[in-house]
C-alpha cells in the first residue's frame, strides 16, 4: 500500500501539524470508455468496485456519484449490523457480510470503528415472544450467535430500560446477538474508496447519470452531466433512486421509495453501550463514540424523494422511546433527516442480472442496507464479473417477483419496517 | 408533511391519510388467462416515479372514502385531487 496509515505515519505526520497527508484517492475526469461502470457512489458502489478490482482483476473501472461519496444513505443510516434474520437465504446474505466487518478495519488499512457491541430486539406481547424464539432458533441453525433473554436478563443487560410491568407495552424479553453492533458508516465509504482508487478504479464524483444508451438488448454506454461514457456493463447502486435509473433503461422495477428518518441528541456521556431494537413500539437506540443518542424512526407510508419525512413519523418514535427510556425525557434532539429508502414487495434485496445484457441491480435493501455493505458489493461484484449470481445472492433475483420464490422478510426480520 | 384536500371532507393533515400506492393500475378482467409475467406487472412492478405521480389515497382517519391524487414525489407538492371513477386531469 503506497501510503500505508500505521502508528508510524501518525507520528510523522504530527510533526507536520497533519497538513501533509496525501489525499486519500483521486479526483479523475471520465474516460470515454470502462470495461464496467458502477452508478452510485455509496458504500454498496465502493465496495462493488473494491472487489471488483480486488477480486475479480477488473481494474479499468468508474465509479459515478451524482453528489459526494457516502452522502446518500450511507451517510444517513443508524449504523447498525447484524444477521439474525429468519430465513436461510438472508442468514447467508448477511452473516457473510458480518464476517467480512470483523476484519474490514484491518483489510481496508482504515479504521471503520467497527464495533460488536451487541444488538437486543425486544418482545413486547405474546406473539412478540414466539417469533423471536423462534427466530433465535432459526439463527442458531444457520451458525448465527442468538440468544433468548427475559424480563430480569434484559435489564441486566441494559440497566436504564423501564422493564416495569405497568408501562403500555410492558418488555416480556427479548433476544440478543452479541457479534452485531456498530460501525463508522463516513469510514466505510472513504475506506472502501480508497482501498478502490488505489487499484486504478476511478471515482468521479459531481457526476450525474442522465440516460442509459442500449443497443436492442445490450447496454452500450451511460450519458452523464460530464459526456458520455461507453461501457458493456452497467452495475446501478443507486439505492432510493434505482427506479429512476431502470426508467432510463425502459425497465420497471419492483420498488417503492419512500423516505426514513433518523435523529441524534446532543451528545451525553456513555450511557447505553449496545444498540436496542423494538420491532412492535418501533424504536431503536444506540450511542456514538460522540456521546450522541443515535435514534431510528420509520418511514413514511407513501412514495417520496424529499429527505425528509413528516413528523408524525418522528413524534410517533420518541413517545416509544421515552416509554422505554425515561431517563431520556429531557435530552434534546440536534439533529433529524430522511434518506430515501427503495422498498422491495418482501422487503429483501434485489442483487441481480436483467433481462437487458450488460446491466444488472443491486437494489431494494429498503430500511436496512448499511448492514449488508461488504456482503453485499463483494456478490455484486461476483455477479457482474461472472454474469453470474454467486449462491449466496441467487435467491436475491429479480426473477423472484415473476416466479414467486419471495424471500419474504416482511414480518420476519428483527424490525418490521 | 403536507396538507391534502380530502375532496369529501376538506383541507386536513397529511396523517389523517393512508397511501393506496400508484393509481390507475386496472385488475385484470380475466385472472385465469394470466402469465407469470403478467401477474408479477401487476402485483409487483411499479413506476415509482420521481416526479408528478398519479396515486390513490384513503381518508382512513375521516370519512375514510378513497380518491385519487397528482403528487410531485419530488418536492410533495400536489397538483390535483380528483374522485374515484373521474378521469385524470392532463397535465
Amino acid at each position: 500500500m503506497k501510503n500505508k496509515y500505521s502508528i508510524f505515519s501518525l507520528i510523522k505526520n504530527a510533526f507536520s501539524q497533519h497538513e501533509n497527508w496525501k489525499q486519500a484517492w483521486g479526483d479523475p475526469e471520465p474516460k470515454r470508455e470502462y470495461e464496467a461502470i458502477i452508478i452510485g457512489g455509496g458504500g454498496h458502489g465502493l465496495a462493488t468496485a473494491y472487489y471488483l478490482a480486488k477480486k475479480h482483476n477488473m481494474r479499468n473501472i468508474a465509479v459515478l456519484e451524482k453528489g459526494w461519496i457516502g452522502g446518500g444513505n450511507t451517510g444517513r443510516n443508524t449504523t447498525i449490523i447484524r444477521s439474525n434474520y429468519l430465513w436461510d437465504a438472508s442468514a447467508g446474505l448477511y452473516d457473510h457480510a458480518l464476517k467480512i466487518w470483523e476484519n474490514l478495519s484491518q483489510e481496508l488499512n482504515y479504521n471503520i470503528m467497527f464495533s460488536q457491541r451487541g444488538v437486543m430486539n425486544l418482545a413486547h406481547n405474546l406473539q412478540d415472544v414466539r417469533d423471536l424464539k423462534r427466530r433465535t432458533h432459526a439463527n442458531r441453525l444457520n451458525g448465527i450467535d442468538a440468544v433468548w433473554l427475559n424480563t430480569d436478563q434484559v435489564k441486566e443487560f441494559c440497566p436504564i430500560i423501564n422493564t416495569s410491568p405497568d408501562i403500555r407495552y410492558p418488555v416480556l424479553g427479548g433476544t440478543l446477538q452479541r457479534r452485531a453492533g456498530t460501525a463508522r458508516h463516513d469510514a466505510v465509504a472513504w475506506g472502501y474508496a480508497r482501498g478502490a482508487d488505489e487499484m486504478g478504479v476511478d471515482i468521479i464524483q459531481n457526476c450525474e447519470v442522465k440516460g442509459i444508451k442500449r443497443n436492442g438488448d445490450k447496454v452500450e454506454g451511460v450519458e452523464t452531466s460530464k459526456g458520455f461514457i461507453k461501457t458493456k456493463k452497467i452495475g446501478v447502486v443507486a439505492a432510493g433512486h434505482s427506479s429512476v435509473i431502470a426508467n432510463m433503461a425502459g425497465i420497471k422495477l419492483p420498488l417503492e421509495s419512500k423516505p426514513l428518518q433518523a435523529l441524534v441528541s446532543e451528545p451525553v456521556k456513555p450511557i447505553i453501550d449496545t444498540v436496542v431494537m423494538s420491532n412492535a413500539v418501533h424504536a431503536y437506540v444506540s450511542q456514538s463514540d460522540k456521546g450522541e443518542l443515535v435514534i431510528g424512526a420509520g418511514t413514511d407510508a407513501y412514495v417520496s424523494y424529499t429527505q425528509r419525512g413528516s413528523h408524525d413519523v418522528v413524534e410517533g418514535t420518541l413517545k416509544a422511546i421515552l416509554e422505554l427510556y425515561p431517563i431520556f425525557s429531557r435530552m434534546k434532539m440536534l439533529r433529524q433527516w430522511g434518506g430515501i429508502v427503495d422498498i422491495c414487495p418482501d422487503a429483501s434485496p434485489i442483487i441481480s442480472k436483467t433481462n437487458i445484457k450488460g446491466l444488472y441491480f443491486n437494489c431494494g435493501w429498503g430500511t436496512g442496507g448499511f448492514k449488508a455493505t461488504p456482503g453485499s458489493g463483494d456478490l455484486f461484484a461476483h455477479t457482474i464479473a461472472n454474469d453470474e449470481p454467486h449462491k449466496l445472492n441467487a435467491a436475491f433475483n429479480l426473477n423472484r417477483f415473476v416466479s414467486g420464490d419471495l424471500v419474504d422478510e416482511h414480518g420476519a426480520a428483527a424490525v418490521a419496517h | 408533511m403536507f396538507l391534502i384536500n380530502c375532496p369529501y371532507c376538506g383541507e386536513r393533515d397529511q396523517s389523517e391519510f393512508s397511501c393506496g400506492g400508484e393509481a390507475h393500475i386496472v385488475r385484470p378482467k380475466q385472472p385465469t388467462e394470466l402469465s407469470d409475467d403478467q401477474w408479477a406487472e401487476y402485483l409487483f412492478m411499479r413506476k415509482n416515479i420521481k416526479g408528478v405521480q398519479f396515486e390513490r389515497w384513503n381518508h382512513a382517519h375521516g370519512c375514510r372514502k378513497w380518491f385519487n391524487m397528482v403528487r410531485d414525489t419530488s418536492n410533495d407538492k400536489i397538483h390535483a385531487v380528483y374522485k374515484m371513477g373521474e378521469k385524470p386531469p392532463v397535465e
